[in-house]
């Protein structure tokens, strides 16, 4: 985990919709060999966009709300918001390199 | 410009095994993993037909413990894609993401994606609705009406999955057989919560950009006959494609996309090998993808000391 922010039900519009900063929000679980694979990406850009995005992990398994609120049905589904409003939703893996073009667009 | 002796790309069952026979030989190898990483046994349940694991193990269980082998003997990874190759020059150039490595002897183990239905709402159902990983979102289809279309072992080890969440899971398959194993068409046949509607072919999927799937249309191929039926969610068993699109200016693929091989591992570019299924029409198993990683690897092997020795 580390430098990933994990957000819950309860401080998802805290931490995401009403935050002044950018986030990336990688939805997830413990049994969905895609989004383990993937962690280690998302925690690399952690570090590298810390202070210019949030980027969080939300466990799907623990916080029923919000992925249905975002209408997910497929992990790992990865949502950008600016300004509370989401700006993009990519589904399934992605590489370091598309993840980062969609983190440029948002700074 | 970094330089490698041995490059495996891709990181299934075929490249770690490769990579972990690479290192055995004294072999200063890379893995090139893709994205995700650790191929189609990352989302398959459980393996119940690989050797040495009487009770059956995970897919991404196995997987990891593979990888923990090919470290064991020095493998090198880098979870990126390969962008490019150049085999026309020696040695070889692979791109990974804007890294530029050389290599003198490449092993390509890329597998294999999963397949959609050709037809035009797939990609507007995408992530709403349709998958093709039933580990990863069979969650989020709990008391739901499902259909999984297809008729082999990856259709039917999905429907079976499937049933862990949903009310009813539905087997569409074109034929009036399933392909699928002896055992696990047992399996399902015996489980109250699958139905198998036989000679059948999806026409099109229905529903709304917001809700997602709502139904599809299905025709049966032998009476022509059209039902639309209400579903929640589709998932696609309908076999895969060889993710070769990289090489294809570079080695000698077949109609469909396969590398083709000579002698055991040998692709028609000399120093570059192929192994498991970006390879393999017609087996597409774990243990067959490993085995050709062991021949891939022994050939590799032998190329470089030809090379050496010349």
């Amino acid at each position: 985990m580390g430098n990933t922010l994990e957000v819950t039900d309860d401080t998802f519009d805290s931490e995401i919709v009403n935050s002044q900063t950018p986030a990336m929000v990688d939805f997830w679980a413990t049994w969905c060999g895609p989004c383990k694979m993937i962690g280690p990406v998302v925690e690399e850009l952690a570090v590298e966009y810390k202070g210019k995005v949030k980027i969080a992990k939300m466990d799907v398994d623990n916080n029923r709300k919000t992925p249905a609120k975002f209408g997910i049905r497929n992990i790992p589904t990865l949502i950008f918001f600016k300004g509370g409003t989401v700006v993009n939703t990519v589904v399934g893996a992605q590489s370091k390199t598309s993840l980062e073009a969609e983190l440029k667009k948002l700074l | 410009m970094k330089e490698r002796d041995i490059i495996i790309i891709g990181s299934g069952p075929a490249g770690l095994t490769a990579a972990i026979y690479c290192g055995r030989a004294g072999h200063k190898s890379l893995v090139v993993e893709g994205v995700p990483s650790g191929g189609q046994l990352l989302t398959t349940s459980e393996v119940e037909n690989f050797p040495g694991f009487p009770d059956g193990i995970s897919g991404p269980e196995l997987i990891e413990n593979m990888r923990k082998q090919a470290e064991r003997f020095g493998a090198e990874f880098v979870m990126k894609d390969v962008t490019s190759v150049d085999f026309m020059s020696y040695p070889f150039k692979v791109n990974a993401e804007g890294d530029e490595y050389s290599a003198r002897a490449v092993i390509i183990s890329t597998g294999a994606k999963a397949r959609y239905l050709d037809i035009p709402s797939v990609e507007v159902f995408k992530g709403k609705g349709i998958s093709a990983c039933a580990t990863c979102d069979g969650f989020f289809y709990r008391d739901s009406i499902l259909y999984v279309i297809g008729g082999g072992d990856t259709a039917v080890e999905e429907a079976i999955f499937l049933t862990k969440f949903a009310k009813e899971v539905n087997i569409v398959h074109r034929r009036d057989q399933l392909r699928a194993e002896k055992y696990m068409q047992d399996k399902l046949f015996e489980n109250p919560k699958i139905h198998v509607i036989w000679d059948s072919v999806v026409l099109d999927i229905v529903g709304t950009k917001e809700s997602g799937v709502q139904g599809l249309i299905l025709k049966n191929v032998k009476t022509d006959e059209v039902t639309e039926r209400p579903a929640d969610g589709i998932f696609m068993g309908i076999g895969h494609s060889p993710a070769t699109t990289v090489f294809k200016d570079q080695i000698v693929l077949d109609e469909k996309g396969y590398i083709i091989c000579t002698d055991g591992a040998k692709t028609s570019v000399e120093g570059v090998f192929a192994a498991g299924d970006v390879r393999d029409p017609q087996f597409r198993q774990a243990v067959a993808a490993a085995g050709t990683g062991c021949k891939a690897a022994i050939e590799a092997d032998r190329f470089l000391r030809d090379v050496l020795t010349k």
